[in-house]
């Protein structure tokens, strides 16, 4: 049976009738069509479908959808502001911390969440916040290049 | 998934209620980073999920008289980087620290790591070490259990189908005692190869063991606690000797099975040297308080 669940989800007031047997991260794709968050192994293994929640990253994977109900949910489609890539964004272009891209959502919002509390980590730190992504074909080091980068730089 | 009716009390009273009706037909989801996978997985279809996340009170880390007491709702970040744990049982920190990842940690709690009985859990063995219990409420009332005796078998907790998991309860090491932790595991936040806690307290000036409890994590269908192992300690001087031994003892007292994480053989191994050096670790910690 559907329940309703009323949401902000980048800075947008969403109302929407879930089962409640469904994920957020089945509610995000499916629902709301922010297909951005990628849905990988689904086991809360490999870090891909990463969402901010209440500030902290979380694996939407492994959250129920009810449990999103009247919190502050952040993807990947919130980052780029009035048509301007986020600094992480632009970071990861200019340092070639992609290849295939299928990680990166969850890559960007894990180091988002890791700058929101930590603006200048070190090398230990980024690796730290984002031993909980996965990523097989960069190796990581151009993406862990790309977040120190991002942090180095002055932040508004 | 299988479908389920959706239930969120408002109180811990409303929940006791609401599983005491449901009983065996209902599952408690807090912050369900392990009921999530089994569900998706079907090795569990409840009728009910009782979400308690939003129910108040059980989210705090408290510096009591005679020890610490943590909420079932407290997440594993929070415990991971409260002074007061890092203050009173930096092992605990440390454990928490290699559990999982980031993501897990933010939403995962205590009581349902603990509830959920992993075998090869990040909090047991110190919590076993430590003396800790585990205080369970019901519609008809509550009840303490010491962490020792909380798993049954795996996955299986002593907790009835009507009772919470409501908070853990470490009681303070006394001066002259020291604990230690480690989990061996191939990546830092995976399953352990094996895992050890060891607390020991040394008795004043003389340089001997009063006591010491041993505690092993992924050796067998719960964390299990090496009691020969410690008992052969209590009494003698802190000897590399008796260390040895006593880590020779744990690894036989160690249950593993033979998985993709390495042979019966090389866990008991790792057992008896986990066991050494955290002891001598603990001594360490203990010699310095």
């Amino acid at each position: 049976m559907k329940m309703p669940l009323q949401f902000r989800v980048n800075g947008e007031d969403y109302e929407v009738y879930v089962e409640p047997w469904k994920t957020l991260l089945e509610v995000l794709r499916d629902e709301l069509e922010l297909t951005g968050t990628k849905a990988g192994c689904l086991a809360g293994e490999c870090g891909t479908c990463t969402v901010i929640v209440d500030g902290k990253a979380v694996k939407s994977c492994l959250m129920l959808a009810p449990q999103a109900a009247g919190r502050e949910i952040m993807t990947v489609e919130g980052l780029a502001q009035g048509g301007k890539l986020h600094p992480l964004q632009q970071a990861f272009i200019d340092h070639f911390a992609f290849q295939c891209g299928f990680c990166t959502p969850g890559m960007l919002m894990s180091s988002k969440a890791l700058l929101d509390e930590n603006p200048h980590p070190t090398a230990d730190d980024v690796k730290e916040g984002l031993y909980g992504n996965f990523c097989r074909c960069t190796g990581y080091v151009k993406i862990l290049e790309a977040v120190l980068a991002a942090g180095a730089k002055p932040r508004g | 998934m299988r479908p389920f009716e959706y239930l969120a009390p408002k109180d811990l009273d409303e929940a006791c209620s609401l599983l005491s009706k449901h009983r065996d037909e209902a599952k408690i989801l807090s912050g369900g980073q392990s009921l999530v996978a089994l569900l998706r997985q079907r090795l569990v279809s409840p009728a009910y999920v009782i979400d308690i996340r939003r129910v108040p009170g059980l989210d705090y880390i408290r510096e009591d008289k005679d020890g610490l007491s943590i909420g079932a709702l407290t997440t594993h970040r929070t415990v991971e980087t409260s002074p007061a744990v890092a203050k009173r049982f930096p092992m605990l920190a440390e454990a928490e620290h290699r559990l999982a990842h980031r993501q897990v940690r933010n939403w995962g709690t205590i009581g349902g790591n603990l509830s959920h009985a992993d075998p090869g859990g990040d909090l047991a063995p110190s919590l076993i070490a430590l003396g800790a219990v585990i205080k369970v409420v019901s519609a008809k009332g509550k009840r303490t259990v010491p962490v020792a005796e909380f798993f049954t078998d795996y996955l299986v907790t002593v907790l009835e189908p009507d009772e919470i998991l409501v908070e853990v309860a470490i009681p303070y090491l006394k001066a002259g005692s020291g604990g230690a932790y480690h989990k061996e595991s191939i990546r830092a936040g995976d399953r352990p190869i094996a895992a050890v806690a060891a607390v020991v307290s040394l008795d004043g000036k003389a340089g001997v063991i009063k006591s010491a409890r041993i505690a092993l994590g992924g050796v067998g269908l719960t964390p299990l606690e090496a009691k020969e192992a410690g008992k052969s300690l209590a009494g003698k001087k802190a000897t590399a000797g008796v260390v040895l031994e006593a880590g020779a003892i744990a690894a036989r007292e160690a249950q593993p099975t033979a998985d993709v994480e390495g042979s019966v053989e090389y866990k008991r191994h790792i057992v008896g040297l986990l066991t050494r050096d955290m002891l001598n670790l603990a001594l360490t910690r203990a010699q310095s308080k």
